[in-house]
């Protein structure tokens, strides 16, 4: 039996009508038509669903959508301002972190998670950040350069 | 707590509780799990709280996430080898939504948190119609996926004593991959010795993925209590240890392949455990680096 859904998605409060067995990613690209969180292996194993749910990275496809109630929720649709680039979105593209581009989200979603987690941003702790998030094409070498470059960005940015 | 429990007794076996619901959401839409009742305990008061106390140890909440684990301060500097089993826990996004009463419920052989839980001497408390109930974490396990607990019950919190001084610990998983894969085999030792360089007063050692469900390796555990400790020792109870277990062979690796690398992580985690009983725990990251040790 389908249930109402209450959740803040990227600023804006959305509701769903779904069933108690919908995940938080089957709700989001289905009900609300937020595609750009992609749906891989469908089982927490790649990543490629990551989303931020009240702040922390999570599988989406994991989440079931009812626990989410009330929750806040940030996509990849939620991270540009207009056409002006997320600073984690732009070291991306500058630096080659991505070819067909199907992990980014995911891996983007970790990395914004990783930056407000307040860990330190070595490269061993981005490594152990991304380590759920696969890519088959990059090799990673230039997603950890992104991120580095995202760090750097960011302390120029405070400084 | 008191609606879940009267929830979980109207639908007994027809019920499956649910928490992080990162093995059930999988299992469920696979069909494997296909319960009549699913009872949602995210919002239960009370068991998503980690509390410390230097008397009453750790205490727990059945809702507190692998990654609360990992990342509590007193758990690294404390309980190593619990921070390190939570640190090689597939990966943040998925830490970030799995409890530990959940991998504990679930009873895998491979749990990651169960053996170092198991060497910290944890119990639980179960919670039930007619009140609270403990069993210690070696109790709790009767098979794959079956735990002790009984209809209308469910695991409230986790507490583990505070380690006495003088104390080390340390987890390897080793698996095929760095990050995301389930332990071929898991291995937690603990080591507390009388004075720092006094004879060893307590030793544990529990070993993850090669038996039906997380074991201890009492005779391994027993030729060490009470001795000046070495290699000559580490390594006979590293080969007790491995003739004691009998492992399956399954995709990860065969039996024998299990059984030696038994052997391998036992005497590495004493090792390791000894270090740090001697002259202090290691940082975190330095810990992490020997905890993970992924190769064929």
């Amino acid at each position: 039996m389908k249930k109402q859904l209450q959740i803040t998605v990227n600023g804006e409060l959305r509701q769903a009508l779904v069933e108690p067995y919908y995940s938080l990613l089957d709700t989001l690209r289905d009900e609300l038509h937020l595609t750009g969180t992609k749906k891989g292996c469908d089982e927490g194993d790649c990543g490629a669903c990551t989303v931020l749910l009240n702040g922390k990275p999570v599988c989406s496809c994991l989440v079931l959508a009812h626990s989410a109630h009330d929750g806040e929720v940030t996509t990849i649709e939620g991270l540009a301002n207009g056409l002006e680039l997320h600073p984690v979105q732009q070291a991306f593209v500058e630096h080659g972190g991505l070819q067909c581009g199907y992990c980014t989200p995911g891996l983007i979603l970790s990395t914004v998670g990783f930056l407000e987690s307040g860990e330190e941003p070595t490269e061993e702790n981005i490594k152990h950040a991304l380590g759920g998030n696969l890519c088959r094409c990059t090799g990673y070498s230039k997603v950890v350069e992104a991120v580095v470059a995202a760090v750097d960005s960011a302390d120029q940015g405070t400084e | 707590m008191r609606q879940a429990i009267s929830m979980l007794q109207r639908y007994g076996e027809n019920a499956r509780i649910v928490a992080g619901s990162t093995d059930f959401l999988v299992r469920w839409r696979a069909g494997v799990w296909n319960p009549d009742h699913v009872i949602n305990i995210q919002r239960v008061a009370g068991l998503g709280r980690i509390t410390y106390s230097s008397r009453n140890g750790l205490r727990i909440g059945a809702l507190v996430t692998v990654r609360t684990l990992e990342q509590h301060p007193i758990v690294r500097r404390r309980y190593p080898a619990l921070a390190m089993a939570a640190a090689s826990f597939a990966g943040v996004q998925v830490r970030n939504l799995a409890t530990v009463g959940g991998n504990i419920c679930n009873a895998s052989p491979s749990g990651d948190t169960i053996p170092a839980l198991l060497v910290f001497g944890a119990e639980c408390r179960i919670a039930g119609p007619d009140g609270d109930r403990w069993v210690a974490l070696d109790q709790f396990f009767t098979g794959p996926g079956q735990t002790v607990l009984r209809n209308g019950e469910l695991l409230a919190e986790i507490r583990v004593p505070p380690p006495p001084p003088n104390t080390g610990s340390h987890y390897i998983k080793h698996s095929p991959r760095g990050a995301m894969d389930i332990a071929t085999v898991g291995v937690a030792s603990l080591v507390s010795l009388d004075g720092r360089r006094g004879p060893c007063s307590e030793a544990l050692i529990a070993l993850a993925a090669v038996a039906p469900t997380p074991v201890r390796a009492y005779s391994a555990e027993d030729i060490l209590r009470g001795q000046g400790l070495n290699q000559e020792l580490f390594q006979a109870a590293a080969d007790l240890a491995r003739d004691g277990v009998k492992p399956i062979d399954d995709i990860r690796g065969s039996a024998e392949h299990r059984k030696e690398i038994v052997g391998v992580l036992t005497r590495r985690t004493l090792e390791q455990a000894l270090n740090s009983a001697a002259t202090g725990p290691m940082t975190f990251e330095e810990q992490r680096r020997l905890t993970v040790q992924a190769a064929f």
